[in-house]
């Protein structure tokens, strides 16, 4: 199994207080990854500090390293819009950006070079399909993003994602705020993805965690309680922690 | 009926009746232009230039005034646009929270806040330092000076609301700073920086004062930004201050000449306005 993202001793402090601490994790390279844990454990801002999104908060402070592809992107000279267009990340509510379906998705291709009309309709039509969303809106392309309904919006932000060829996917529980038909689409859709892409999906929901797993790992206040294939970590948890949070927590633990 | 509903119904009454009043206001004043100004106004009014004797009562029309604000402000706002737009993009994109932005926003209020008499005396002063008379170039620069402020705070404001989730959105993709500022900020506020615009430019075109001694006046179109040149307010001002009824009633016709212009302008934001506003987030 090759990693495709390496953390070592990684530390997240806001404004002085300890958020994540001393994390040692190797994510595994086209699986999808499920961190999982009750909420306020840290889960966002690891997954925030994975494409340096972090840097966008006032006030934080992250020490170790994490490597991705030989490269420590903590490094203040590591380009923070590289790593970014390398890790895709979808967040809590769908953000369509101010404009049609069409631009949205290609706004990225656009800002990283690819100005050939036919390349940019050849990318937009690749990644709405890949999303699941181009029978949808392949006849409303010059719509405004924002007519579209929530679970469209957010497949529309995972077409987004992908335009740019990212090879990770971050996903902050991209299913909360949707309801439970839409939440099932995306799901399908990561599912679909995750052959492709190394996903990590960012979930407090146990039974979504059991649904998509392939390599879970279980934070708790700021710490990694426990990490392992899908199957080892639900059958046969070894920390009395991870038992407690399967068994009680179907649903929120808050 | 009890003491809560009372209370309800009359400040609903009050709402209502200082919205009317509000109205009735504005309602007044185009009324009060276009009537007495609407029978004086002519083609000729709005094609040819004041001939001699004008202000005694002699032919001709204000194409002096029109054409000179259109230049001065046509000259004033694109500057105050470029300027501002960079401010309050530095303000909340750049800057953000500091302790600088603060003192800015504080420092543009007062800017707002001073009578235009005061940036004409200003440019007036500055003028005859380098020895440039009153000109084209003066007014535009005065008059950009008194859009600045309105124009920086109103955009800043605009650009403040911008939801982070949409700048957000921009940079996971790998966009600089500059990029979604530029593409994705901008965007969003277009409807805002239309309606900034708009405050500035009214302000602007119907200032008198500032371009009283910066602009000068002048019977003649001007022929080259050193030349002083005519506006509209100050051709009001003269008709209205001329004792041939004749004259005063041309100054009606040339406010309401002032009056139109800005109502097309502002219907032409609005038609703008309407194309970019479907493709905000709220």
């Amino acid at each position: 199994m090759k990693s495709q993202i390496i953390m070592e001793n990684v530390s997240v402090y806001y404004e002085g207080k300890c958020v994540l601490s001393n994390v040692n994790l190797e994510i595994p390279e086209k699986q999808l990854t499920v961190i999982m844990g009750p909420s306020g454990c840290g889960k966002t801002t690891l997954l925030k500090s994975l494409n340096r999104m972090i840097d966008l908060e006032s006030d934080v402070k992250i020490d170790g390293k994490i490597i991705i592809d030989g490269v420590n992107i903590l490094d203040r000279k590591t380009d923070a819009t590289a790593i970014r267009k390398k890790l895709g990340y979808i967040c809590q509510t769908p953000n369509p950006l101010p404009m049609s379906i069409y631009d949205n998705l290609a706004y990225g291709p656009r800002i990283h070079g690819t100005k050939n009309k036919v390349e940019l309709n050849s990318i937009v039509e690749k990644c709405l399909v890949a999303a699941g969303l181009w029978n949808e809106v392949s006849h409303r392309l010059k719509d405004p993003a924002s007519k579209l309904s929530l679970g469209q919006q957010q497949r529309l932000c995972i077409a987004r994602a992908l335009t740019v060829e990212p090879e990770v996917l971050l996903c902050d529980e991209p299913t909360s705020a949707l309801d439970p038909i839409s939440a099932k689409h995306i799901e399908e859709q990561l599912l679909a993805l995750k052959n492709d892409y190394t996903t990590v999906l960012v979930t407090h929901t146990l039974r979504q965690a059991r649904r998509l797993a392939d390599y879970v790992v279980f934070i708790y206040l700021g710490q990694i309680v426990e990490h392992g294939p899908a199957k080892q970590l639900f059958d046969d948890p070894k920390e009395p922690k991870t038992r407690a949070y399967i068994k009680e927590g179907i649903e929120y633990i808050t | 009926m009890d003491k809560r509903k009372l209370e309800e119904a009359f400040f609903k009454a009050l709402m209502i009746a200082s919205t009317l009043i509000v109205i009735g206001g504005l309602v007044a004043v185009l009324f009060v232009v276009l009537f007495r100004g609407l029978p004086a106004l002519n083609f000729a009014m709005i094609t040819q230039l004041p001939q001699g004797g004008y202000l005694m009562g002699g032919g001709g029309g204000i194409l002096n005034a029109i054409v000179g604000s259109l230049y001065l402000v046509g000259g004033a706002t694109p500057i105050a646009f470029a300027f501002g737009l960079t401010v309050a993009f530095y303000l909340n994109e750049y800057a953000a929270k500091s302790r600088i932005a603060n003192l800015t926003r504080r420092c543009f209020d007062v800017f707002w806040s001073i009578p235009s008499i005061i940036y004409g005396a200003f440019g007036f002063t500055v003028m005859v330092y380098f020895g440039i008379r009153a000109s084209l170039l003066g007014g535009i620069v005065v008059l950009a000076l008194l859009e600045l402020p309105i124009m920086t705070r109103a955009m800043d404001e605009v650009v403040k609301v911008v939801p982070l989730k949409i700048k957000q959105a921009s940079y996971a993709l790998g966009a600089t700073r500059f990029e979604t500022t530029f593409y994705v900020v901008f965007r969003q506020a277009i409807p805002g920086i239309l309606t900034a615009l708009l405050l500035a430019f009214g302000r602007a075109i119907g200032d008198a004062a500032s371009i009283l001694f910066t602009a000068g006046y002048t019977q003649n179109l001007p022929n080259s930004i050193f030349s002083p040149v005519a506006s509209l307010p100050l051709a009001i001002f003269y008709q209205v201050a001329s004792p041939y009824p004749v004259v005063q009633q041309k100054a009606y016709a040339s406010a309401a000449v002032l009056v139109i212009i800005v109502l097309m302008i502002s219907i032409s934001s609005i038609v703008v306005s309407r194309r970019f506003r479907k493709f905000i987030i709220t």
